[in-house]
C-alpha cells in the first residue's frame, strides 16, 4: 500500500472528523462541555499534526511521484483515491501546523457554542487535508466545495457585526466560481474516460477545448485565490470572521487556489495556460499595485492585512505562470510563507482585539512600551511580510520575481513595486500600532502576551525564520515534482522577452563570461 | 399469457384496489376508537405488500393486456419510490391531524387510491391508460388538498387545484385526441411507429398539448401557478405527499411518453424541455427569494428541482433518463425530510407555524432538529458532500455528454441563485437571535424518519450511489 503499511491519509482525514462528531455528542453541562470540546479539539489537531510530521519524515524525497497512495472504488462513478506528492505534502503540513494554533487562539475569545465551533474547525481540517490529497477529480471537487459549509457557519455564527452579509458573499462568490469548474470536469472525464488526477495530468486535451476548460478552472481558482477583480469577498470575510477563521482562511483556504493552478490548470492545459498567460499577468499586476495602494489607506487592521493577502497571492500567480523553475518554486514558497505570516499577523491582530475590542488602527499606539514581547513578534512578522532577507517572505518573493523576470521583465518591474508598496503599508501599520507615545489610558492597561498567546505565535516565528534561513528543507520535497511539471509544460512555454545572447568570448581579461544584452521589448 | 398470469403482473394495483375499497367499507361501518390510526397502519402494510409484490412478475412481467400496461424495471423503480413516499406521507400525518380531531380514515385511503392511479401512470403503455391513471391520481389529490374542509386555506387550495387541474386535463385530452386523430392509434408503440416516417403538423400540435398537460402535473414553468397556493393551503402532510409521489409519477409518465411514444420526435420536444427546464430553474430560484412562508418556499423549491430533473430528460439519452430517475429518488428523500422538519414547527400550544422567521435560533433550542434542517437545505442547494449534489452532478453529466453545453452552463449558474434562499433558512436557524421556542419534537416515528432521511442525504448516502446507479440504469435501459 505505502511505506507505512496503513492508510495514513484516510486516517488524517478521518481523525478530525471523528473529533468533530465527539465534540458535538459528548454529554455534559454547557461550561464543562465547552472545556471538554476545547481539549478534545486541541488533542485531535495535535495528533493530526503528529501524523503530519510522520508523513513528512517518511515521505521519500526522490522516490515515486505519488506516495502513500490508496484507492477504494466505493462510490461507483468516482473513487476514494488519495495520494500525495511533495507539493501536497507541504500544503498539508501547513494546514495541520496551523490548526492547533487556531484552536489555541480561540481558547478564550470564543465563549458561545464552543462545541459547535470546535466541530466546525475540525471538519474544516479534514476537508482541507482532503483537498490536498484527493487523487480523483470528483473527490477533489467534493472536498473543495464542502469547505464552504463550515466556513459559512464559522463566519456567520461567530463573526462580527456584518457577519451575515460577509458569509453570504463568501459562500455565493466561491460557489459561482466553482460550478463552472464542475461542468469542465464533467467534460474532461468524458473525454479522457477517467477521473484519476495523475492520468488526467498526462492527458493531452485538444487545444481549442483547453481554452474553455482553462477558463472554467480559472473562474474557480481566481475567486478562491483571490485575484483582482474577484477579490472583494475576501476583505469582508476576513474582517467579519473570528480570528481563527481569518487564520485558516488566509493560511490555507487561499492556497487551494494556488494548488489548483499547480495541480490542474498548468499540467492539464499547458497550451491554454501559455495562450492566456496575459490574463494572469495582467490581473496580477493590477492586483499587486492596486490592492497595495488600497491597503495603504485602510483604517481597519484586518482589512489592511486582507488586502495585503491579495497582493501577495498575486506574486503566487505571477510565479506560477512564469513557466520556469524559479517562478514555480518561488510561488510555492510564497504560498507557504504567506500562509504562516498572514496567519501570524491575524493572530497578532486578534491578540490586541481581545484586549480592546476594536480593530481600528487609530485606537492603538505606543504598544512597544507596554507590550514588548508582542512588539518584537509583530515586528518579525511585519518584516517577513515585507520580505526582509532572513525571513520566509524574502525567499519566496525573490524566487518568484527572478522567475517573472525571465518570463517578462515588465511584469517583474511592476511586481517589484509591490514589494516597495508592501513595505510602505506594513511599516506604516507597525508604526501606528507599536510606536508613538503611549497616551491612551485603555491602551496603557493592556497586558503583554500570555503564555497561551506566546504558544500560538512562537512556533510560527520559528518556522518563518527556518524557512528564511534554510529554505532547502521546504524546497527539497517539491523539487522533483516541479521538475515533472516543468517537463510537462515545457512544450508550451511562451518565449520570454529577455533574450540572452552569448557574447563573443574575449581573450584573457574577460574571463567572467560573456556580455549580456537585452533586446528591445517585443523583439520576439 | 393466461389471464391469471396477467393478473399477477398487475398484483400491486389489485392489492391497492381491493385494499382501498375494503378499508373504505371498514371506515364507513366501524365505530372503533382511533380508527384513523388503525386504517393508517393497514394502509402502510398494504403499500409494503405492493412493494414486495414488485419482486415477482409485477416487477418484470413485460407488456400485458395487449400492451396497455407495462411491468418493467422502469415502472418498478418509479413504483418503489411512489409507494415509499406514500407510506411516509401516511406515517407523518396522525399527529398533525390529531390536534383538530381530523385524523379521519379517509386520509390514508385517499393516498392509497392516489398511489393506485400513479401505478397506472408509470406502467401505462397507451394514452387511454395514461389518462385513467392521471385522473385517478388527480381526483384523490383534489380531495386531499381540501382535507381540512373547515380551514378556508385548505378549501381554497382544493378548489384551485381542481379547477386548474381540470383545465390541464382538458389540454392533455385535446393533445391526446389530436395525436390519435393523426396517427390512428393510442398505443405508445403504434404512435412511435406512425411518427417514425416524419412528424405532421397535427402530430406536432398534439405533442405540444400533451407536453403542456404533463408540465402542469409536474408543475414546470409556465404551468406552475397552482403550486405555491396549493402547497401553502393544503395540510402539511398532504403537501409533503404532493411534492413527492405525484411528482415522481408525472416525471416517469413524461419520460415514458417522450421516449416510448414520441421517440421519433425527439428533436421537437427537446427544445420544449430545454426551455421548460431553464425557465423552471430560474423562476423557482428567483421567486423563492421573497417568500416568508416555509411551505411556499418549498413549493418554489420543488419547481426549481423539477427544472434540474428535466435537464436529464432534455439530454434525450439513456444516461439522461437514468440521471433524472436518480435525481428524483434523491429529491424525494430530501423533500420528505424537509417536510418532516416543517411538521416539527409548532408553537408552545402545538399549533403549526409556517413562518420562516419563527425558525430563528432553532439551533440553540433544538440543535438536532436544526442540524437536520440544515442538512436538507444544503442538500437541496446541491452543495457537496451532501447527496443533493449527486443528483445535480448526474443530470449535468448527462447534459454535457449530450453536448448541451449552454443548457449545462446556464442551469448550473442559476443553481447558485437557488442556493441563496436555502442559505437564508440556514441563516435564520443558525445566525439569528432566538425567537419563541417550538414545542418539543417528541414523536418517535417522525424523529426516526428525520434521522433516516438525514443519514441518507448525509455523505454516508454516497455509499448508496453504486446501487442507485445500477437500478436507475436498469430502469432507463428498459425504455431503450
Amino acid at each position: 500500500m505505502n511505506q507505512l503499511d496503513f492508510p495514513i491519509l484516510s486516517l488524517m482525514i478521518g481523525l478530525p472528523l471523528a473529533g468533530a462528531l465527539l465534540c458535538l455528542i459528548w454529554p455534559g453541562q454547557s461550561e464543562a462541555k465547552a472545556q471538554k470540546a476545547r481539549v478534545l479539539a486541541l488533542g485531535t489537531t495535535l495528533l493530526t499534526f503528529l501524523l503530519g510530521i510522520g508523513l513528512w519524515l517518511t515521505y521519500e524525497i526522490g522516490g515515486p511521484q505519488w506516495q502513500f497512495v490508496e484507492s477504494y472504488p466505493v462510490f461507483g462513478r468516482f473513487a476514494w483515491a488519495l495520494g500525495i506528492d511533495g507539493i501536497s505534502l507541504m500544503l498539508i503540513m501547513l494546514s495541520v501546523f496551523l490548526m492547533p494554533i487556531c484552536i489555541l487562539a480561540s481558547w478564550k475569545s470564543i465563549q458561545t457554542r464552543v462545541p459547535e465551533y470546535m466541530a466546525a474547525f475540525l471538519l474544516m481540517e479534514s476537508l482541507m487535508i482532503g483537498v490536498f490529497t484527493a487523487q480523483d477529480l470528483f473527490l477533489f471537487y467534493i472536498f473543495f466545495e464542502a469547505g464552504l459549509i463550515p466556513m459559512y457557519l464559522i463566519i456567520g455564527i461567530w463573526g462580527g457585526a456584518e457577519r451575515i452579509y460577509a458569509s453570504y458573499k463568501f459562500f455565493l462568490y466561491t460557489l459561482l466560481g466553482s460550478v463552472l469548474m464542475l461542468i469542465a470536469m464533467l467534460w474532461m472525464v468524458q473525454q479522457a474516460g477517467t477521473s484519476d488526477i495523475p492520468t488526467l495530468m498526462a492527458y493531452d486535451f485538444p487545444a481549442n477545448a483547453q481554452t474553455w476548460l482553462w477558463l472554467a478552472f480559472f473562474a474557480s481558482f481566481a475567486v478562491k485565490m483571490p485575484m483582482w477583480p474577484v477579490h472583494t469577498w475576501l476583505p469582508d470575510a476576513h474582517v467579519q470572521a473570528p480570528t481563527a477563521g481569518s487564520v485558516i482562511l488566509a493560511g490555507v483556504l487561499l492556497k487551494m487556489g494556488g494548488y489548483g493552478f499547480i495541480r490542474f490548470s498548468l499540467p492539464m492545459f499547458p497550451e491554454a495556460s501559455a495562450d492566456l498567460v496575459w490574463i494572469v499577468f495582467g490581473l496580477s499586476m493590477v492586483a499587486v499595485v492596486y490592492t497595495s495602494l488600497v491597503a495603504l489607506v485602510q483604517q481597519d487592521m484586518k482589512k489592511l492585512i486582507a488586502y495585503s493577502s491579495v497582493a501577495h497571492m498575486a506574486f503566487v500567480t505571477i510565479g506560477l505562470f512564469a513557466f520556469n523553475r524559479q517562478g514555480i518554486e518561488g510561488a510555492m514558497i510564497v504560498m507557504l510563507s504567506h500562509g504562516l505570516v498572514s496567519a501570524a499577523l491575524f493572530l497578532c491582530v486578534g491578540v490586541i482585539y481581545d484586549r480592546l475590542h476594536t480593530r481600528e488602527i487609530d485606537r492603538y499606539g505606543g504598544l512597544s512600551d507596554n507590550m514588548p514581547k508582542y512588539a518584537i513578534l509583530f515586528m518579525l512578522f511585519t518584516m517577513a511580510s515585507v520580505g526582509l532577507p532572513g525571513t520566509s517572505g524574502f525567499v519566496g518573493e525573490f524566487l518568484a520575481l527572478v522567475g517573472a523576470y525571465e518570463a517578462n521583465s515588465w511584469v517583474a518591474f511592476v511586481a517589484t513595486t509591490g514589494i516597495i508598496l508592501g513595505a510602505a503599508y506594513m511599516l506604516y501599520l507597525y508604526w501606528r500600532i507599536c510606536y508613538g507615545t503611549l497616551e491612551k489610558e485603555d491602551v496603557k492597561a493592556m497586558p503583554d502576551l500570555s503564555m497561551r498567546e506566546m504558544a500560538t505565535l512562537a512556533p510560527i516565528a520559528a518556522v518563518v525564520l527556518w524557512m528564511g534561513v534554510y529554505p532547502e528543507s521546504f524546497l527539497a520535497p517539491i523539487r522533483d515534482d516541479v521538475g515533472v511539471l516543468l517537463e510537462r509544460i515545457e512544450r508550451a512555454n511562451p518565449p520570454g522577452d529577455a533574450q540572452l545572447i552569448m557574447g563573443e568570448g574575449l581573450p584573457a581579461e574577460a574571463e567572467h563570461g560573456g556580455s549580456e544584452s537585452h533586446e528591445a521589448e517585443g523583439a520576439h | 399469457m393466461t389471464m391469471l398470469e396477467s393478473l399477477l403482473v398487475v398484483l400491486p394495483e389489485l392489492i391497492l384496489t381491493l385494499g382501498a375499497t375494503d378499508l373504505l367499507l371498514v371506515a364507513a361501518f366501524s365505530n372503533k376508537p382511533d380508527l384513523g390510526r388503525r386504517v393508517s397502519i393497514y394502509a402502510v402494510l398494504m403499500l409494503i405488500a405492493c412493494g414486495l409484490a414488485l419482486l415477482g412478475p409485477a416487477g418484470n412481467g413485460g407488456a400485458v393486456f395487449g400492451g396497455l400496461y407495462y411491468a418493467d424495471a422502469f415502472s418498478t423503480f418509479s413504483k418503489v419510490l411512489i409507494y415509499a413516499s406514500a407510506a411516509i406521507a401516511i406515517l407523518m400525518a396522525p399527529r398533525f391531524f390529531d390536534r383538530r380531531g381530523e385524523m379521519r380514515p379517509e386520509y390514508p385511503i385517499l393516498i392509497l387510491l392516489s398511489a393506485l392511479g400513479m401505478g397506472f401512470m408509470v406502467s401505462s403503455g397507451d394514452l387511454m391508460m395514461l389518462y385513467i391513471g392521471l385522473e385517478m391520481q388527480s381526483l384523490a389529490a383534489y380531495v386531499l388538498a381540501s382535507f381540512m374542509r373547515q380551514d378556508t386555506r385548505s378549501a381554497e387550495a382544493g378548489l384551485k387545484y381542481f379547477v386548474l387541474g381540470a383545465l390541464a386535463s382538458g389540454i392533455l385530452l385535446y393533445g391526446v385526441s389530436l395525436i390519435y386523430g393523426f396517427t390512428g392509434t393510442t398505443s405508445y408503440q403504434g404512435i412511435g411507429a406512425a411518427m417514425a416516417s416524419g412528424l405532421s403538423m397535427g402530430e406536432l400540435f398534439g405533442l405540444v398539448f400533451v407536453l403542456a398537460g404533463l408540465a402542469f402535473k409536474i408543475s414546470a414553468v409556465p404551468f406552475h401557478m397552482w403550486t405555491p397556493d396549493v402547497y401553502e393551503g393544503a395540510p402539511t402532510p398532504v403537501t409533503a405527499f404532493f411534492a413527492t409521489a405525484p411528482k415522481i409519477a408525472a416525471v416517469a409518465l413524461a419520460i415514458r411518453v417522450m421516449f416510448d411514444a414520441l421517440a421519433p420526435a425527439t428533436d421537437a420536444w427537446q427544445q420544449i424541455v430545454i426551455f421548460v427546464a431553464l425557465a423552471s430553474i430560474a423562476l423557482g430560484a428567483v421567486a423563492a427569494i421573497g417568500q416568508s412562508n416555509v411551505k411556499r418556499l418549498l413549493a418554489y423549491s420543488s419547481i426549481n428541482n423539477i427544472g434540474f430533473a428535466l435537464i436529464g430528460i432534455a439530454a434525450g439519452t439513456q444516461a439522461g433518463v437514468a440521471a433524472t430517475l436518480s435525481y428524483m429518488a434523491i429529491y424525494v428523500v430530501m423533500t420528505l425530510g424537509s417536510f418532516l422538519c416543517v411538521l416539527q414547527m409548532r408553537d408552545a400550544q402545538g399549533r403549526p407555524v409556517e413562518d420562516i422567521a419563527s425558525l430563528a435560533g432553532l439551533s440553540k433550542s433544538q440543535p438536532a432538529l436544526a442540524a437536520a434542517f440544515a442538512i436538507f437545505m444544503f442538500s437541496l442547494a446541491g452543495i457537496p458532500p451532501l447527496l443533493g449534489f449527486w443528483g445535480k452532478f448526474l443530470v449535468f453529466d448527462a447534459a454535457v455528454a449530450a453536448g448541451l453545453f449552454p443548457l449545462a452552463v446556464i442551469g448550473i449558474a442559476l443553481s447558485v441563485i437557488g442556493a441563496y434562499y436555502y442559505l437564508r433558512i440556514i441563516k435564520t436557524i443558525y445566525f439569528d437571535d432566538a425567537a419563541a421556542p417550538y414545542a418539543p419534537a417528541n414523536s418517535v416515528v417522525e424523529n426516526g424518519l428525520i434521522a433516516v432521511t438525514a443519514a441518507t442525504v448525509s455523505p454516508l448516502g454516497y455509499l448508496l450511489v453504486p446501487f442507485l446507479a445500477l437500478t436507475a440504469g436498469n430502469a432507463a435501459q428498459a425504455l431503450f
